[in-house]
Parts: C-alpha cells; sequence; structure tokens
C-alpha cells in the first residue's frame, strides 16, 4: 500500500477501519474531533454506522451494547469526556468486552485548556474507574503508530476480551506525518458469548452482577490471571543508544520525540545519553526498562504532567539508581533543549 | 384426562422471582415475555436490563440479555441495536433508573426514533435502595428521603414520562397502563404487544410507562397498596395512549 500523508487523528480513524471496526460512537471535543469527523464520511462509506451521542457517559454505554454483540466497535474523546466514562468503562472491563478506547490527552485538570498533554497517565494506566481492573494502555508516538497500535489495540482487544486504550495526545492527534497501513490484518476470533438473539443455542447474559463475594472474588481472580498473561506477554518498549548509556532518559508518547532530539544532541556533545520509550504503558515492559538503564548512573524521566510514570520507572529499576522527574504541566511542551539541560546536570565529568 | 389452561410462557426461565409479596413487576415481566413469545421473537431478541428491582431481570427473560448501568439502558439498547438491526432490542427500567439519572439516554433515544422498545415501572419510589424519593413520587408522600412528605418548595415537582416524551417527533408509541386489575392486566398487554410491533415494523421509539406497586417501600398491603395506587397516582398519572405516530395509526 501506497504512502499517504495523514494527520494523527485521521490516521487512527482509518486504521480503525483498516481494522475491521464499523460501529463509532462519541462526542465531539478538542483535540480529538477530527476522528468522529473523519468517521461519520467514512464509516456509511463502508457500511458502518457513526452515532454522535448525546455525552460521553451514552457514548460508552453504546460501545457496550455494540461490544456485546461482538462486533469491534471503538470510542474517542479527551480527558474530560474520559472522565465521564468512567463508570461504562469498568462495566466494559468486568463484562470481559473487547473494545478500543482513545484519549487524546489535553491540558488538565477540570476544562484545562486544548493543548497537548499527557496528564491522564495515571487515569489511563492505574485509575480508569472503579474496582480492581486495568485497561490495556498503548502510547503512540507518530502518526504511523497511532495507525499502527490502533490496529494492535483491535487484536489485543479480542484476544484478552478487555477495552484497550489508545494514549495520544494533541501533538499526535493534529501533525502530519507520511503513514502506511499495513496489507494483514488477523481474523477477529469467534466470540460464541455474544448476545445477537439467542437462536440455535443457549442464552447468552452479559453481566457485571455477582452478589456472592466469592463469586466475585472468582471474577476478579479470572480477570487477574488475563492481566497476568497479558503482562508476560505484550510488553513493548523502544530503547535507542541505551547499550552504552550513562545517562537515560525515559518518555513515552509525543515527549519520547522530544527526549529523542534531546539524546541525539547529548550524544553529539560526548555525553553517554539514551532514550527509553516504553509503548505498551500498561502492561509496563518493567524489564526492558531495566535493560535500558542496566549501564545508568542515572535516569530521568521526562513527561508532560507532574511526573507520573516516574513511579513505574523506579518501580521497574527498583530504586537501583537515582530516578528524577522532569515534566511540564498545563499544556506546556518541554524543549530539547530544556530536557538537554537536565541531562547535563546530572552528566559528572570524570574527575571532578 | 387434565389439561393445561395456564403454563409458564417460554421467554420466562424457570428462575422464581425474587420480588416481594404484591410487586407489579412479576406481572409485568410476565406479560411482556408473554408478547416476546406470541410475537415469535424470542430467538431474535436481546433484553437490557436495568438497576432497581428489577436488576436480574436477565435471570427471568428467557432471551440473550445485558445487564447496563443506572440509567444507560437506552444508550445500551442503541448499541445493539445499531449492529444488530434485525434484532428485537428491549430494555426494562424503573422510575430512578429511566426519568432521574438515566434521563438524558431517555430523552435521546426517542428523539433519534431509536428502534427499540422501553418497558418502564413507575412505582413512584426507589425501591432497590430502599424507598427513597424518585422523580415520580407524588407531593405529599413520604419517602425514606422526604420524611415529611415531598414539597414541591424542596423537591419539585413529579415528572410525567409519557407526556414529556411523546413531544418528541422520533417518539412513535408512548402509552401509560397500570396493572391493578385484570382489565388493566390485559389493557397493558395490548400496549405492550403495540409497542414491539411499532419495533417490528421499523416505526421508530416505543415505550409502555406501567404503573405499579410497592407494598414493602410504601408500607402498606398488597391490598392497600392498589387502593393507594388508584387514589393517589392515577389522578397524576392519566392512563391511555399519549403519542402514536400516523405510521402506527
Ligand atoms: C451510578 C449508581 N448510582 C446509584 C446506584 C444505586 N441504586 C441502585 S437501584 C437505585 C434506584 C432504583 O430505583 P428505580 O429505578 O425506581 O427502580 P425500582 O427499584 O423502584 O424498581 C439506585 C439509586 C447505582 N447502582 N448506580
Amino acid at each position: 500500500m501506497a504512502k499517504l500523508l495523514m494527520e494523527g487523528n485521521q490516521a487512527l480513524a482509518e486504521a480503525a477501519i483498516h481494522a475491521g471496526c464499523r460501529y463509532f460512537f462519541g462526542y465531539p471535543i478538542t483535540p480529538q474531533s477530527e476522528i468522529p469527523e473523519y468517521l461519520s464520511r467514512r464509516l456509511p462509506q463502508v457500511g458502518g454506522v457513526y452515532l454522535q451521542a448525546e455525552s460521553e457517559v451514552s457514548a460508552i454505554n453504546m460501545v457496550f451494547g455494540a461490544a456485546g454483540t461482538g462486533a469491534r466497535v471503538f470510542t474517542a474523546s479527551s480527558s474530560p469526556g474520559i472522565s465521564l466514562m468512567s463508570e461504562g468503562i469498568s462495566y466494559i472491563a468486568a463484562c470481559e468486552l473487547p473494545c478500543v478506547l482513545v484519549n487524546v490527552q489535553r491540558g488538565g485538570p477540570g476544562l484545562g485548556n486544548i493543548a497537548p498533554s499527557q496528564a491522564d497517565y495515571n487515569q489511563a494506566t492505574k485509575g480508569i474507574g472503579h474496582g480492581d481492573f486495568h485497561l490495556l494502555v498503548l502510547a503512540p508516538n507518530s502518526v504511523q503508530e497511532m495507525a499502527d497500535l490502533t490496529i494492535w489495540a483491535f487484536d489485543l482487544a479480542d484476544k484478552y476480551r478487555n477495552p484497550v486504550m489508545v494514549l495520544s495526545d494533541g501533538i499526535l492527534g493534529q501533525m502530519m506525518e507520511p503513514v502506511e497501513f499495513s496489507e494483514e490484518i488477523p481474523e477477529p476470533p469467534e466470540k460464541p458469548w455474544a448476545v445477537t438473539g439467542a437462536s440455535g443455542r443457549k442464552r447468552n447474559i452479559i453481566n457485571s452482577l455477582h452478589i456472592a463475594p466469592e463469586v466475585l472474588e472468582a471474577r476478579n481472580l479470572k480477570l487477574q490471571a488475563k492481566y497476568a498473561a497479558a503482562k508476560e506477554n505484550e510488553c513493548r518498549c523502544e530503547n535507542y543508544l541505551t547499550e552504552d548509556a550513562e545517562l537515560v532518559v525515559a518518555a513515552f508518547g509525543s515527549c519520547a520525540r522530544i527526549a529523542k532530539a534531546a539524546v541525539e544532541e547529548a550524544r553529539s556533545q560526548g555525553i553517554k545519553a539514551g532514550l527509553c520509550r516504553p509503548i505498551t504503558v500498561w502492561p509496563f515492559p518493567e524489564a526492558a526498562v531495566a535493560e535500558a538503564c542496566k549501564n545508568a548512573r542515572a535516569c530521568i524521566v521526562t513527561e508532560m504532567n507532574e511526573g507520573q510514570m516516574v513511579y513505574d520507572i523506579r518501580l521497574a529499576l527498583k530504586d537501583r539508581i537515582p530516578v528524577h522527574s522532569f515534566g511540564k504541566m498545563g499544556g506546556v511542551i518541554p524543549t530539547p533543549n530544556q530536557i538537554l539541560d537536565e541531562i547535563k546536570k546530572l552528566e559528572v565529568k570524570p574527575g571532578v | 384426562m387434565s389439561k393445561v389452561i395456564a403454563s409458564r410462557t417460554a421467554a420466562l426461565t424457570e428462575t422464581p422471582f425474587h420480588y416481594c409479596p404484591g410487586c407489579a413487576h412479576g406481572i409485568i415481566h410476565r406479560l411482556t415475555a408473554e408478547v416476546i413469545d406470541e410475537l415469535g421473537l424470542q430467538e431474535k431478541t436481546v433484553g437490557v436490563a436495568s438497576v432497581g428491582c428489577s436488576v436480574f431481570a436477565y435471570d427471568y427473560f428467557n432471551v440473550d440479555m445485558l445487564q447496563a448501568a443506572h440509567g444507560r439502558a437506552p444508550a445500551v439498547a442503541t448499541g445493539v441495536k445499531r449492529v444488530l438491526p434485525e434484532a428485537t432490542v428491549f430494555t426494562y427500567q424503573g422510575d430512578g433508573d429511566l426519568a432521574a439519572i438515566g434521563t438524558a439516554e431517555i430523552v435521546h433515544a426517542a428523539g433519534r426514533g431509536e428502534k427499540i422498545t422501553v418497558i418502564f415501572v413507575n412505582n413512584a419510589n426507589y425501591g432497590m435502595t430502599g424507598g427513597q424519593q424518585a422523580p415520580t413520587t407524588l407531593l405529599g408522600q413520604v419517602t425514606k428521603t422526604t420524611p415529611n412528605g415531598r414539597t414541591s418548595e424542596a423537591n419539585g415537582y413529579p415528572i410525567r414520562v409519557c407526556e414529556l416524551l411523546s413531544t418528541l417527533t422520533g417518539a412513535a408509541y408512548i402509552a401509560r397502563t397500570a396493572v391493578f386489575d385484570p382489565a388493566h392486566v390485559t389493557q397493558t398487554k395490548k400496549a405492550i404487544r403495540k409497542a414491539f410491533e411499532v419495533q417490528e415494523k421499523g416505526l421508530g421509539f416505543s415505550l409502555v410507562e406501567v404503573l405499579g406497586n410497592c407494598p414493602t417501600n410504601w408500607h402498606l398491603s398488597p391490598g392497600d397498596s392498589v387502593k393507594w395506587l388508584k387514589e393517589n397516582m392515577l389522578p397524576y398519572y392519566p392512563l391511555g395512549e399519549f403519542k402514536v405516530s400516523e405510521e402506527v395509526e
């Protein structure tokens, strides 16, 4: 397939169609509105359904219903809208329904602003809703990855019968880059549990109510076993120039692009810096992070938030080396020079 | 030889209802299930249970079922119906679920003319959580959270759902019925049948509100609760068809 020049949000939307998704329920919010706008035109062309819900609360519950029929379905929003979906996401995870969620993050808290941000990292990886459950969370850092990780998200959702989030931000959503769509899309698995009308089979029930604590505990243990399998099999991380790195910068998503520029500049100035970029932020690629830092004296975690992933990095490194946090909040984007300055602060010259 | 004159309808499971003695939910379940059977819809029906006393509806309706979050059943049903336009999709909701927390969902499902059927049980209180005020609680009615009776100053006025929804173009069939005597049971079944037929014909959104008694939380005997319903609910919630679109006629 030829390369196309596309905006991140559009590439993501097209990738969903490419993955066989024909249903989208959502509500407009900047900076993700290009996704519903694109799909309102594209989905009817491929026999799908685009429906603008009355709120994100309704959108996620429409996703619940559509996912319950076994269809590939997704929704997209930006930070405040994702907060509204919280209860529905918990129900979807509890009922083990596959679906894809996209958060094109903006500055918060509150109404915040529409500038790019990564402040929903904790929400996505640790606190998306009530109860013991997890999303699988993928953090793209290019338009190509907006497409590739979205396609992977649909496969993971079906494989684990779990909601999967693509954790993007306003930079990735709105920038343009060339993108190519892979030819091979794995067939979705059979979904014998789906509610489609019980014709010629026993009826199916999709339910998250389990009054007896022992029964609910068993349900929880089943979910946890699934998450353990995801941790075992799905961690992804990109380590760049880390083999001999004495200082490792860890960053995810769009911030990792800026960090990469800083690392390259540091290298050109003779500083042994490297970049560690978690791609799955849940499950967190602990082994790859430890590997990236095996020769490092220190690690700097740069994020467009107060410092949220930094705790996962510290756990992955078991606090073996100092881990510093460099965060920018409120939609402020760090510059490569600022990150370079942080690297230089930590660089101890031999003999000094 | 003995002859069977009454039996369980196929669209109900064998699970015994958990409802309190005198509660209307059981009758309304039965009527809904009979209609599904008589119209031959059992194998293509997907039901959506809500949160309230009828939360276990998925145990009772012998069809594919989803259990939705409090108030969200019309959105869940929309998701199902948009993927499976040929399926028969219904929700079963109480008045707290539909007329308080789920107001946006029901209004917009009706506004879109979503081709689903809603069975809405109005018992003028929150049954499942122990009898608190609902948006349908009558002025003067004592509940756990209106200990001196609902007042318009403090709690506003009860909402008439059928009247409200019947103003929406997308609503094809809207009716209010009751089940306190055999004649009304028959009328309710007719209305439910019409509502499902509207869906089968693809004519739009249909809803039947059924006035139900809640002896336990009204602190009345089943007999007295029927009397209370007739004396207090009927004047404020008149029975009848509120919207029958031209196509339905
Ligand atoms: C988000 C949320 N808020 C509150 C509740 C608690 N709750 C459960 S049932 C219910 C009221 C149900 O009343 P109604 O819909 O009138 O049905 P009934 O029980 O009277 O049949 C409430 C408030 C809940 N389950 N979820």
